[in-house]
Parts: structure tokens; C-alpha cells; sequence
């Protein structure tokens, strides 16, 4: 187990020593399965791409299990680039437009729909979903899952006779995987079908060794703690920049407005809270949209700038580099809608479950408690107040109403405890407050 | 909850009658449902009280536990439940029709039996529906003296068949659409909004009040009423639909009942001479009598809210697709016909890693065909998926005709349609309408100046390099589209339960049906 030892004090050192361990337990340790946990950012795709080429490179059969056909593209393009020697199967599904056409132009990446074409490649990529219908072939010798805890119990059931043993890489501390239908019948079974996969493998198999990637290096120094703190108090880890090593300037002055003034706290700080006064209000709260729509216009019309370790000289802030979070479908398209109407295009806008794996230099970020009446289940899942709360690489601004910290306390935790379930820790509620009592500290009113 | 049932929701509150959410039935209905009213002892989870049960609103058939602690009238009140089930479910079991269908073992056609009709269960609320799968549990695994001429407590010969038929219906009511086992005040609550909370919603007497008041009295006051009024003896003017009963009634009017039918069972037991034993037989018979007073007292208002509901779902007409699920249903049905007549063991206490996935994707699906065949059968229902941005309607203002650039060139259509609503569309998003019931799929191309939608025909034309006739809409045709599938494609079949992988611990350890818990001195009942 790889333990986080501040007596390592150089980030890249404490991440090379925990890849290297990591490496060497899915290499020649004789468990089946090795799980690595992987805090936002912590280069989870990087080592898995790592560890593909190891496996590849000892001579024992690949088969990679990603969730999204997006994530698919994007793995066989970074082992294209990182090893163009290497032959790379991509299996796809048989709808139109099954993979990015970037693929096109390699020439080592092979393309099929059935995975008997792609028989005795030395790595064969491809989503859960497509990989659960492959029946009848010799199984690979290893497996690489990634994302593994947004993957259901009932996914890997599906795929798991197509692998002999399996390194499974994610984040404990994203969105769970969820069901359309009921599913508390089987609550607490080990194998519970709706549970995460890590889950039910853990549950089974205590004894796999579990590793941890203890550096985050997306997460600007002013940002690790409190997303450390907020939702990894048990797994801390650390950012891999220090303070000032990322900077965010804007070439025009503020105009002296609210927005303009939490543009330059969070560009100052890493974190900003613009605060709209307290009201219930719809889901697509037109007064917050409109701020979240006008931040962003902001951002661009001031010409930031982003200074940090990837480059010497300040790099400009395009509307590729932002993004919108909300928890909302609806609200997404009202924010693009708003947006569009400022003249804005090429920004993200996007639900958290979508925006999971994604790295930006500025988030906007609609608060999911915004304007509500109540806090269900939904809107205090831990997992989404992280993923928005963690895409960032220089800064992250809150919309949101006021009156959140009494609606939390209003609605404290009540969703039944499952015999057998372990409780999660820590609750929704719980990392609420201990994000918004930071934001407090980067708030700027606003009355539109 | 959709934008437009919080919309139907504002509008009962303002006008204090219920709104509609359906313009069709979503639910199959059957001819002559089996209507169960079940009530529990408090304090004793799994001990029936009481309950009503019958094909018809005018025959209830009664049937009461004086004592709920006693063993034997718990076994006799299951073997006389079972005598009023059984039979209904057989009575459906011999009408078959034979239909051709794949062998999943093999994979060649052969011809099966689907049964015409199934049973229909029917209860008041959801509560009764949890209560129909612990009837099931506690009596499934249950041995009967013919089975096990040792086992301590021998249960009634048709008890334990009872118990698996429950079982097989709480179930299955699980599943998203199907109509097995229906909870009377859910199908309500899926045709109606009623001005009040989803909590207040399960309360089947406030429903009414709400959907179907005896007079113009406002919804609100009259649910209030049904759910607070009490008599002069503080009893409520409509007792709860159960299983549970009032605390009121449990403490002042029932416990006195059951006390006096106790000691009247013990003056029988000391009777010494025959004059004494037939006066304690009649003080007995008296006791009982009361207990039955009572208990119906609590389930005759609960029964006539139950038919009062089907009849007024009765009036809507049956939705298009409604006979599809019902297909299903009787699918299910039939499917566990055979296993009782091939003697297969109870169902299992809990479902294996395999079955667990299995039912929770047929389920998932069952969801995506409910939520998209509810929304074709009824403009109401789609009404809501169009202002959510999931549909649209409109016109076909022009139609162009265009073909790929394939050697053999393929129909590929471009129609300009206008519409007022606002569908979350982006460019190469696939929309669906329904041609002679069957989906035909286009995609979004790219809104023209004017707002109007240009969107390609991608199937369903045929192979000739004109498009067959009819396939193409026209001019001026009004066609509703979807951005959701109408079909939901199968998962992926799951490996067999013996092949279960190491992630999920391997094959489970006995395939044999599980016994029953050995008795432990705990058990009380």
C-alpha cells in the first residue's frame, strides 16, 4: 500500500516512487487484480498508458476496458503517441461513427467491429459496453479498467471471463455509477449489480494490493488542500505546483463590477464565489445563468492570461481552456443558450457527469443547491460537488445563491443506512460545508 | 418530477380537483382482477390480521385472525388465502395459445406455450405490494408434512405453493410497466396530480378526495378530512388502506377484542361439564365475532376505495402499447407456471451475482420501453417529453430529395421541418418518429435561418434507389419525432451463474434450494 510520506518532499520524486510500485505489483505481483485510487489530475492516464506499454513490452496480451467510447479514442491516440511502433487494436461498436477519425491516419491502429479481427494484437482497446458483447475468444493474459469506479458491479461482471487478472485505475471520489430502476432488493450484497465495480472486487478479494497516486498535478496549489481536505480527508495528497508557480492575469482592468471583481479574486486566490441573493427559484434560474453567461464573456473580453510550468511564457486564455459545470442537462443547454446570445462560442458546457475527466484552466461553475428548496440525494452526492469542484488548473468560480449553508442545514443527511453498505465518508452534506465555508472566504455579492 | 407535472400539480392546488397526467390507461386492466385488502398486527412484522379478497366488489370473501399470535390461526388464515388464490391463478394456467419462439439453449425455433390471459393482482397501496413479498418469504421455504413428515410445525399442503406464487408477483412488480401486481393508489397516481405531497399521495382515501370527490367539496379539505377526520370515539373516519392499522383503533378497540377472545378460549379449555363448554363455546364463538366486526370495519372502506379506483381507471381507454407489456407479463407468468409444474425448488432467498445483474438490466429496459411507449401512446405524455426538450412536433414544410455517394446510391432525404418547440438538438443527433409502429430514425443536419429543423431520413426506405412508397413523409404531413429510442436494444448476455467470475466470488456454492432457518428459542411466531 502506498502511503502518503510528506517525508518525500518533492512531489515528482513521491509520484515516480508510487508509479514505480504501482508497476511493479501489476507486473510480477501474483494477485489477480491490482486497484489503484487516483485523486483528480493525479495522471491516471499517463500511468495507464504506462502500464499498457510495460505489459505490452513483456509480452503478454492487452485488452484495455474504458467506459466511454471518447475515453477509448483518447487512450489509443496517447499509445500511438507515446509508443508509434506498437500495433493497437481498436474494437468498435457497429453504429455509424463509432471512433474519432484521427484514428484514421494511424497507420498502427487497427479498426474492426469484431474482435476476432483483432486477434493476437499486442493491445486491444475498448469500451465496457462493447467488450461485454465479445464472446467465444481465447482470454487475454491482463486487463487494464479504467475508470473503475464509475463502472458498474453488473459491467464488470459481463467482461470479467474475457481476463485472466486486471489492474483497475480511478477515482473514489467522482460520481458513483447509478441505476435508472430501484435496485435497494440487493443493497448490501457484496455483488450488488448497481454498486461500483471496485466495490464488489474489493468485497471479494480483500487481499489485492491497493495503491495510490499521491500527487495531483492539475490542481493549482490553491486548490489541492481544500479538494484534498473537502473529499480525501482519509487519502490526502498533494499538488504538484507550488504556490505561484501558476499565475492567471487579465490584460484589461476590472470594470469595477461584481463579476469583474470575482474574476480577479479567483484569479488572485484560485477560487471565487459569486454570490446572487437568496430565492427559490427553477432549475434553469435565469438570473444565475445569466451570471455564469456573463463570467465567462468576462473572461474572454479581459484577455487572460495563464502563466504555468508548461510553458516560460504566459499562455492566452482561449474559450477552448473554460468550462461551464452544472448538475443539470437543462441547465447546460440554458447556460449554452445564454451564451450564445453573448456572442461566446467553443466554451465546454457541461453536466458533471460529463465533464469527469476533463482538464481546463478556468471552471464556472453553477452551484447544484443553487436557488432550491430542498437537498435531495442528487444534489449533495459527494461526487459531483468534486467533479466540479476539481477541473480546473488556475481558478474556479461558484454561482450561486445565498442561503445554501441554511438549506444544508435544513436537510441533513437522511437516506437510509443499507445493512452492509459501507457508509460512505465523507457525506454530501458534509463536504457542502466544508466547500462553501471556503468559498465564503473568496465571496463577492451580487444583486443583478 | 417533470416540469409538467409540477405544472399539473399547481393546477389541482388552484382549482382543487386532481389533474390529468394521461389521456390513455398506461396499464393493463384485467376482466376480473383478484382484489387482496391484507391487514397486519402491529408490532408483529409477518403475523396477518385480516383480509378481504375477491374477484367481484359485491363478493369479498373474509378472512380474520382472532388471535395473530397463535401459529395455527396464522396457518389456517394462509391455507384459506391460499384456497382463494391458488385457484384464481390456476384457473388461467390451461388457456394457451402456441407461439414460435427462439430457444436461448440452442438457438432453433420451437413452438411454446404462452398462456391467452394471466391472473391480475390488485392492491390498495404500495405498502400492500411489500406485503404480498413477505407473505411470500415467510411462507415459500416453509415444509409441508407431506414433504417432511419430521419438521416441527408442519404448514398447510398448499401454503408453501402460495408462498412462491407471491413471491413470483412481488417480484415482478419490480419491473417497470408491467401489471401483475398493481398498487392501487400508484395507478392513480400515474393518471392523476392531485394538489397535494408524493407522501400524502400513497394515502389512498386522500386520493380519492382529490380525484373523485363525493361532492364539490375542494380537494384539499376533503384529503384532509380523509386522512385526520375521527369519529366521536376517535376513530378515523377512513381507516389507513394497510396492511398497518390506526394506533387508535389497534389500542382501544382491537387489544380489548383479542383479550376477551383469549380468555373466552380459556374458559372452553377449563370447562369441566358439558353445560359450561357450551356456554363457553357460545361466549367464544361471540368473541370471534367481534374480532370479524371489528377487522372488517377496517377493510370494507379500504376494499370499496380499491374497486372505486379500477372503476375510474376503467373509463380511460387502454393505451396502444398497453397489450405489448401485458404480453410480457403473461410471458412471466407462463414462464413461472412451468417452473412450479417442472417441481423446481422455491425461488432462492437471495438472487446470485448473474441473476441480480440479469434482472436489474431487464429492468432498466423495461424503463426505457415504459417511458418511450407511454409517451407514443399518449400526446399528454409526450406533451411533457417535448417541453423537457426530448420531442418535438410540427410540419414538414419541404421535402428534397438527396441519396448518398455510395457506388449503389441509398435514399437519403432531406426534410425542412417547422416547429415551436425546442428540442436539445445538436448536429448529427438521431431523432425517431414512428412509421406503421415501427421507429424510423433521422438525423439533425442543421436548423435553417428561419428556426426550421433540417433533418436527413436515414431508414426504414427500402433498398431501391427510390424510396419506397410511404416511407417518405410529405408536404405539409404533421409528424411528432423523438430524440429517445422506441426500441431498447438487448444487453449483453451475461455468463452462466456457474461460470460467475473471481471478481464477483466465483460460482455461488449450492444450486439446490435453500432450507428454511432452523427454529431458534427467539422465534416466537
Amino acid at each position: 500500500m502506498t502511503v502518503y510520506d510528506p517525508a518525500v518532499p518533492d512531489p515528482a520524486e513521491a509520484a515516480a516512487k508510487a508509479t514505480a510500485e504501482i508497476l511493479e505489483s501489476t507486473l510480477r505481483s501474483a494477485a489477480r487484480g491490482v486497484v489503484v485510487d487516483s485523486p483528480p489530475g493525479a495522471g491516471k492516464s499517463t500511468l495507464v498508458v504506462r502500464a499498457a506499454l510495460e505489459l505490452a513490452a513483456a509480452g503478454r496480451p492487452l485488452m484495455v476496458v474504458a467506459q466511454t467510447n471518447a475515453q477509448v479514442d483518447d487512450l489509443v491516440l496517447r499509445l500511438a503517441e507515446k509508443e508509434p511502433g506498437l500495433e493497437v487494436g481498436r474494437l468498435h461498436s457497429s453504429d455509424g461513427d463509432p471512433y474519432d477519425k484521427a484514428l484514421d491516419a494511424l497507420e498502427q491502429v487497427r479498426k474492426s467491429a469484431k474482435a476476432g479481427d483483432l486477434a493476437g494484437l499486442p493491445v486491444v482497446v475498448s469500451t465496457a459496453a462493447k467488450w461485454a458483447h465479445v464472446k467465444n475468444v481465447e482470454p487475454w493474459a491482463h486487463a487494464i479498467v479504467d475508470e473503475a469506479y464509475q463502472m458498474r458491479s453488473d459491467a464488470l461482471l459481463a467482461v470479467a471471463g474475457l481476463f485472466e487478472r486486471a489492474l483497475f485505475v480511478g477515482d473514489p471520489g467522482q460520481l458513483d455509477p447509478f441505476s435508472v430502476v430501484g435496485a435497494d432488493q440487493w443493497a448490501g450484497l457484496s455483488y450488488d449489480p448497481s454498486a461500483s465495480a471496485v466495490s464488489t472486487l474489493l468485497a471479494h478479494n480483500p487481499e489485492l494490493p491497493q495503491h495510490r497516486l499521491p500527487v495531483s498535478w492539475r490542481l493549482p496549489a490553491s486548490a489541492a488542500p481544500l479538494v484534498s481536505d473537502a473529499f480525501y480527508p482519509y487519502t490526502p495528497f498533494r499538488s504538484g505546483t507550488g504556490p505561484g508557480d501558476r499565475r492567471l492575469s487579465f490584460g484589461v482592468a476590472s470594470d469595477g463590477s461584481a463579476p469583474d471583481r470575482v474574476l480577479d479574486e479567483a484569479a488572485e486566490s484560485g477560487w471565487g464565489l459569486l454570490e446572487l441573493p437568496a430565492r427559490n427559484t427553477p432549475r434553469t434560474d435565469p438570473e444565475a445563468v445569466h451570471a455564469v453567461a456573463l463570467l465567462v464573456r468576462r473572461l474572454l473580453d479581459r484577455g487572460g492570461a495563464a502563466v504555468s510550468e508548461r510553458a516560460e511564457e504566459p499562455v492566452p486564455l482561449t474559450a477552448g481552456r473554460i468550462a461551464v459545470g452544472t448538475a443539470h442537462r437543462d441547465q447546460a443547454a440554458a447556460v449554452r443558450a445564454a451564451l450564445a446570445e453573448l456572442g461566446v462560442s467553443g466554451v465546454t458546457v457541461d453536466t458533471a457527469n460529463r465533464l469527469q475527466g476533463r482538464e481546463y484552466d478556468v471552471t464556472v461553475v453553477l452551484h447544484p443547491l443553487s436557488g432550491r428548496p430542498d437537498a435531495t440525494a442528487f444534489h449533495l452526492e459527494t461526487g459531483r460537488l468534486c467533479v466540479l469542484a476539481s477541473r480546473h488548473r488556475h481558478a474556479c468560480v461558484v454561482v450561486c445563491r445565498a442561503g445554501v449553508t441554511d438549506l444544508l442545514d435544513e436537510h441533513p443527511s437522511t437516506e437510509p443506512v443499507q445493512l452492509g453498505v459501507a457508509v460512505k465518508f465523507p457525506d454530501g452534506w458534509e463536504a457542502n460545508h466544508a466547500v462553501l465555508s471556503h468559498l465564503s472566504e473568496h465571496r463577492v455579492s451580487w444583486t443583478p | 418530477m417533470s416540469l409538467i407535472a409540477h405544472l399539473a400539480r399547481m393546477e389541482a392546488v388552484e382549482s382543487g380537483r386532481a389533474q390529468p397526467l394521461a389521456t390513455v390507461r398506461h396499464r393493463h386492466l384485467s376482466e376480473r382482477p383478484l382484489v387482496l385488502v391484507p391487514l397486519t398486527t402491529a408490532g408483529e412484522a409477518g403475523a396477518p390480521l385480516g383480509a378481504l379478497v375477491g374477484t367481484g366488489p359485491d363478493e369479498p370473501r373474509l378472512l380474520v385472525v382472532p388471535q395473530p399470535r397463535d401459529r395455527e390461526l396464522r396457518f389456517a388464515f394462509l391455507a384459506e388465502l391460499a384456497e382463494e388464490v391458488l385457484p384464481y391463478v390456476d384457473g388461467y394456467a390451461d388457456a394457451v395459445e402456441p407461439v414460435e419462439r427462439k430457444d436461448p439453449a440452442t438457438g432453433e425455433k420451437v413452438q411454446v406455450e404462452l398462456c391467452l390471459d394471466a391472473p391480475q393482482l390488485i392492491v390498495p397501496s404500495r405498502a400492500g405490494i411489500e406485503y404480498v413479498r413477505l407473505l411470500g418469504r415467510s411462507t415459500r421455504f416453509r415444509r409441508t408434512a407431506e414433504q417432511d413428515p419430521d419438521t416441527p410445525y408442519p404448514a398447510p399442503p398448499r401454503v408453501p405453493l402460495l408462498g412462491r406464487w407471491l413471491t413470483h408477483y412481488g417480484e415482478r412488480a419490480r419491473v417497470p410497466g408491467s401489471s401483475l401486481l398493481l398498487a392501487a393508489t400508484d395507478l392513480l397516481n400515474r393518471h392523476w396530480a392531485t394538489g397535494q405531497s408524493s407522501l400524502e399521495d400513497q394515502h389512498l382515501g386522500a386520493l380519492l378526495a382529490w380525484i373523485d370527490p363525493y361532492d364539490d367539496e375542494p380537494g384539499a379539505e376533503a384529503a384532509y378530512r380523509a386522512e385526520l377526520g375521527r369519529d366521536s370515539r376517535g376513530q378515523l373516519l377512513c381507516p389507513p388502506a394497510g396492511p398497518a392499522t390506526d394506533p387508535a383503533f389497534d389500542n382501544r378497540l382491537l387489544a380489548p377484542a383479542i383479550e376477551a377472545y383469549d380468555r373466552a378460549r380459556q374458559a372452553v379449555g377449563a370447562a369441566e361439564d358439558g353445560e359450561t363448554a357450551d356456554a363457553a363455546l357460545a361466549a367464544l364463538h361471540r368473541a370471534e365475532r367481534e374480532v370479524r366486526r371489528l377487522v372488517v370495519s377496517q377493510l370494507k372502506p379500504t376494499w370499496d376505495a380499491t374497486w372505486r379506483a379500477l372503476g375510474l381507471l376503467r373509463e380511460l381507454p387502454e393505451g396502444a402499447r398497453v397489450a405489448d407489456r401485458w404480453t410480457r407479463d403473461r410471458w412471466s407468468f407462463t414462464g413461472h407456471r412451468d417452473k412450479v409444474a417442472a417441481g423446481e425448488p422455491p425461488q432462492p432467498r437471495r438472487d446470485d451475482a448473474v441473476t441480480a445483474a440479469a434482472k436489474l438490466a431487464a429492468r432498466e429496459q423495461a424503463q426505457g420501453r415504459l417511458d418511450a411507449q407511454e409517451a407514443l401512446d399518449d400526446p399528454l405524455v409526450l406533451a411533457g417529453r417535448r417541453l423537457a426538450g426530448e420531442a418535438f412536433t410540427g410540419e414538414v414544410v419541404e421535402v428534397t430529395p438527396a441519396w448518398t455517394e455510395a457506388r449503389r446510391p441509398a435514399p437519403r432525404p432531406l426534410l425542412t421541418f417547422r416547429t415551436d418547440d425546442r428540442p436539445r438538438l445538436e448536429p448529427g443527433t438521431k431523432v425517431y418518429r414512428s412509421l406503421d409502429g415501427r421507429p424510423q430514425t433521422a438525423e439533425f443536419v442543421a436548423p435553417e435561418e428561419d428556426g426550421a429543423l433540417v433533418l436527413r431520413l436515414l431508414d426504414k426506405m427500402g433498398r431501391a434507389k427510390e424510396p419506397a412508397e410511404g416511407t417518405v413523409p410529405e408536404k405539409g404531413e404533421r409528424i411528432a419525432w423523438t430524440l429517445f429510442e422506441h426500441d431498447q436494444r438487448t444487453g449483453p448476455k451475461l455468463p452462466a451463474p456457474e461460470d460467475t467470475p473471481w471478481t464477483h466470488g466465483g460460482p455461488p456454492r449450492s444450486a439446490d434450494g435453500e432450507l428454511p432457518d432452523a427454529v431458534t428459542p427467539e422465534d416466537l411466531l
